[in-house]
């Protein structure tokens, strides 16, 4: 009777060890997908087109870049003309459109102040300080940003209503998207996102 | 110590850019290298330590000498 039941419980001891064995060499195996951690990013709604609210928007898409985040910019409303090429002068098609583009100038380098503006004394001074001290000037930082690898988003909605091609903007942004893409982004986990 | 691989002068530069420099410098250098950084903005002091944390590089020598800073940070 004893090694008849000593034969039964031998044979799960087996495979009990058989079990160990594999679930050390599953341990063993690189980890999976979903594991890993996720990679951290950045998402900065950029709908101001000032001055005063486009360097944040720089500094923090360089630094969230050179730390390592994914960092994307949208690029909305205001926020996008400063994204047009310097040289534009007249942008979009009809009468409304280059009315606008001449009341609001594109390009990084004609940025007005958001307060303190005073016909471009605000800039002018801001302009004087920000050479006094060293500060990174906003095509330095936009510079910087690309080099880091910052993925600039146009909003097509905003190109279309500007009358914007992409021929009028500047090198390296990505495809224009919209706010479904943006909102994907910015809901993703270890994300964080800003609106400028 | 061993030698540092390769130095970055920020030195008059204020925020972002020794972070920038550093981090542009940081991808031209081997992992286990020392980068030497100098810089004058005060708040270098900070943000270099959150840099290193967020990249996972580690600051290995920190110094100040009549406001200069100096970090030696050692590549991930």
């Amino acid at each position: 009777m004893a090694t008849e039941t000593q034969a039964p419980e031998a044979a799960p001891e087996a495979t009990a060890e058989e079990q160990l064995t594999e679930a050390i060499a599953a341990a063993a195996q690189p980890a999976s997908d979903d594991s890993t951690p996720l990679e951290r990013q950045l998402v900065i709604i950029n709908w101001s087109g000032e001055f005063d609210k486009v360097l944040p928007t720089l500094i923090l898409g360089s630094v969230g870049a050179a730390s390592g985040y994914k960092t994307s910019v949208f690029l909305t409303f205001w926020g996008l003309l400063p994204f047009v090429k310097d040289s534009k002068r007249i942008t979009g098609d009809g009468m409304m459109q280059k009315m606008l583009s001449f009341m609001q100038r594109p390009g990084i380098s004609h940025m007005k102040m958001s307060k303190m503006n005073f016909m471009g004394m605000g800039p002018w001074m801001i302009g004087k300080l920000s050479d006094q001290y060293n500060v990174a000037s906003p095509q330095e930082l936009l510079e910087a940003c690309q080099m880091m690898g910052v993925e600039f988003l146009p909003c097509q909605m905003t190109m279309d209503m500007f009358g914007l091609k992409a021929d009028d903007m500047i090198d390296g942004l990505g495809d224009p998207v919209g706010a479904a893409t943006v909102l994907e982004l910015m809901t993703e986990n270890n994300t964080g996102s800003l609106f400028i | 110590m061993s030698d540092v691989h390769t130095t970055v002068d920020a030195k008059g530069l204020s925020c972002p850019m020794p972070i920038v420099k550093t981090a542009q410098a940081a991808k031209t250098v081997p992992s286990g290298e020392l980068i030497e950084v100098l810089a004058t903005d005060a708040g270098s002091v900070k943000d270099f330590a959150a840099w290193t944390r967020s990249t996972g590089n580690t600051i290995v020598e920190q110094t100040e000498d009549d406001g200069v800073y100096r970090f030696v940070i050692k590549r991930a």
